[in-house]
């Protein structure tokens, strides 16, 4: 290599020097004149000095005392009324309005992806019929808003008195009167399951999509049955495809089962609106409200972390390598906790 | 010792299919005797694969039979009509051919065991730790003896393409079809797989194998088929097809394979 002066001396060397030595093109005068130039052992011995980034520490900086004020005024306002919060957040009321948020979530996911699977089925079906009519209630379902939806199911004596069982267009069995039939309750358990059952429906149907068509033929060279077919190998791989939207909308759900509370169904949030009717505690008793949400939420996204690393067996190629942890997780996603080994993936 | 029967194992008679317009099967005829392996050569889009599907019923013909064992495949006789079989009974005649194919297709998500078990424990009943054990016999057989643990995808596509045909003898097929076993593998694991096929050609299985694997036709086919537009256009032992093709078609797609 050319030493620290062969390159500069060789240009400047024929005779006439420049009188005022003017910098190359003009441009970043540097500390040293050019034709200085460091040795390869100086360069050798140099400190590497990273990129000095104070945009960074800056911005850290500004949303931590954001942070921070925002806790503190949480903790020190008071009316936030905490007492009041902890007053309540064990209450009868409150403990029975949790209750049926739960088995209500329960019963609209569990009917509604009963359903669903069904609505896929129909739209993956060669039948034409079924087909178009499982786009057309997918179509319907997601065009109308679940509280409108709702009201709908709630009013349906307005538009059918009397339900009866019998032959269609001919002779009826039985009937009840619809207004009888149809109270908040099963308003809202009819209303929800139908949402449940046109989204999970197409959630299924993609999940089925994205199983290799070679793996049905290769089942069925086995001489597998249709079925067996279906259980033990395309639902399987279809899981993981599943699992993330579906714990999505088993989230969204609990939560948008609080919309019954407008038809007077005593869910967690009616029941605690019932309560600061009478005291006007407002703020109070909507954030046991919401604790109740998070913590449920909270444990939900935990289940689901679970579920799908349960699933995600024989996708990894390491071999032996042991599933990465719940904490370990945590950690990478919210670094603050703790020095994070990997990329953030899940929850 | 094999082969003396009269009545050959596979009987394929008039067998036509198209896609759309396209004629990818235009009027097959072929016999396939118990205990000999074809080899169907022939251009991309000639109808091998095709051939080869509509023995198992994986794909519907248009026109003409599949006979294995005197038994039609996928239709039943009566009177002037083939009724299409339910697809159970198209189920119980393909447990007794065994597939392998181009992408292996094994089950992602069970362990090597229990692809192989999967199968004869649902479909035949067999318990299944007697289906383990018969699993670890072939895969031992096949070279993979103690990988019954395994994930398919910790497998090198050579070591998949074995597990494939090992689950494929699983089912005691009275016929093995391959479709192209080894065109998704790197060049050096291609021997590795044709030495498994190799092997199970000598123990007198019969045999349909897609393959553009000249050398391994030379060597293990007792008759090489040559297609070309979804017809027959060159049969006979691997000496005279290979070696003097009367057929120009064949005679240039040999020369370029070879």
């Amino acid at each position: 290599m050319p030493q620290h002066d062969s390159p500069a001396a060789a240009t400047a060397a024929p005779g006439h020097p420049p009188p005022a030595r003017p910098e190359p093109d003009g441009s970043a005068p540097g500390p040293r004149p050019l034709d200085i130039r460091a040795t390869d052992q100086e360069l050798l011995a140099a400190r590497l000095v990273p990129l000095r980034r104070p945009g960074q520490w800056i911005s850290a900086a500004v949303l931590l005392v954001l942070f921070a004020m925002l806790v503190h005024t949480v903790v020190t306002n008071p009316r936030f009324q905490w007492h009041v919060v902890g007053h309540y957040f064990l209450r009868a009321s409150i403990l029975h309005g949790l209750e049926l948020t739960l088995w209500l979530t329960g019963a609209v996911m569990a009917s509604g992806y009963l359903l669903g699977i069904g609505v896929a089925a129909m739209r993956l079906s060669r039948n034409p019929v079924l087909r178009s009519l499982s786009f057309g209630y997918v179509w319907l379902v997601r065009s109308v808003p679940p509280l409108v939806q709702l009201l709908f199911w709630y009013e349906l004596a307005s538009l059918y008195p009397r339900l009866s069982v019998g032959v269609p267009f001919g002779p009826e069995f039985a009937g009840v009167r619809t207004a009888h039939l149809f109270s908040g309750i099963l308003a809202a358990y009819v209303g929800l399951t139908l949402d449940v059952a046109a989204l999970s429906a197409e959630i299924v149907r993609g999940g089925i999509l994205s199983v290799d068509p070679g793996q049905r033929e290769a089942a069925r060279a086995l001489g597998l049955s249709e079925g067996r077919i279906f259980r033990r190998i395309v639902l399987p791989q279809a899981m993981p495809a599943i699992i993330p939207s579906s714990g999505n909308l088993l989230i969204g759900m609990l939560k948008a089962t609080s919309i019954v509370s407008v038809i007077a169904v005593q869910d967690l949030l009616y029941s605690s609106q019932l309560i600061y009717n009478q005291n006007f505690l407002i703020m109070p008793l909507l954030l046991v409200a919401t604790l109740w949400y998070v913590i449920l939420t909270t444990l939900l996204s935990i289940g689901q972390f679970y579920v799908e690393r349960f699933y995600a067996r024989g996708s990894d190629r390491g071999a032996g390598k042991p599933p990465r942890g719940f904490w370990q997780v945590t950690r990478s996603n919210i670094p603050l906790f703790g020095p994070a080994r990997s990329a953030a993936v899940g929850l | 010792m094999t082969g003396t029967d009269e009545r050959p194992l596979v009987r394929i008679r008039g067998l036509r299919k198209a896609f759309g317009t396209h004629l990818v099967l235009d009027g097959i005829d072929l016999d396939v005797r118990e205990g000999e392996v074809t080899v169907l050569l022939g251009p991309s889009g000639s109808g091998k694969s095709t051939l080869l599907r509509c023995v198992n019923h994986l794909e519907k013909p248009d026109a003409g039979f599949v006979e294995i064992g005197g038994e039609l495949v996928g239709y039943r006789h009566d009177g002037d009509r083939l009724h299409e079989l339910r697809t159970r009974a198209i189920t119980r005649q393909r447990a007794h051919v065994g597939m392998v194919f181009q992408q292996f297709n094994l089950f992602p998500h069970l362990s090597v065991l229990d692809n192989i078990t999967e199968a004869p424990a649902a479909v035949r009943g067999v318990p299944r730790r007697q289906a383990a054990e018969r699993a670890r016999e072939l895969l031992a057989r096949v070279g993979l003896a103690g990988r019954e643990d395994s994930y398919p995808r910790q497998l090198s596509g050579g070591q998949q393409q074995r597990v494939a045909i090992a689950r494929a003898l699983a089912m005691e097929p009275r016929l093995l079809l391959f479709d192209e076993p080894t065109s998704a593998l790197d060049p050096e694991l291609v021997g590795e797989v044709l030495a498994v096929m190799q092997d199970l050609a000598l123990s007198g299985m019969t045999m349909i194998v897609v393959t553009h694997e000249i050398g391994f036709a030379r060597k293990v086919a007792d008759t090489v088929v040559f297609l070309d537009g979804g017809k027959i256009i060159e049969s006979g032992a691997p000496a005279d097809v290979l070696a003097a093709p009367r057929h120009e078609r064949a005679r240039s797609f040999l020369s370029a394979v070879l």
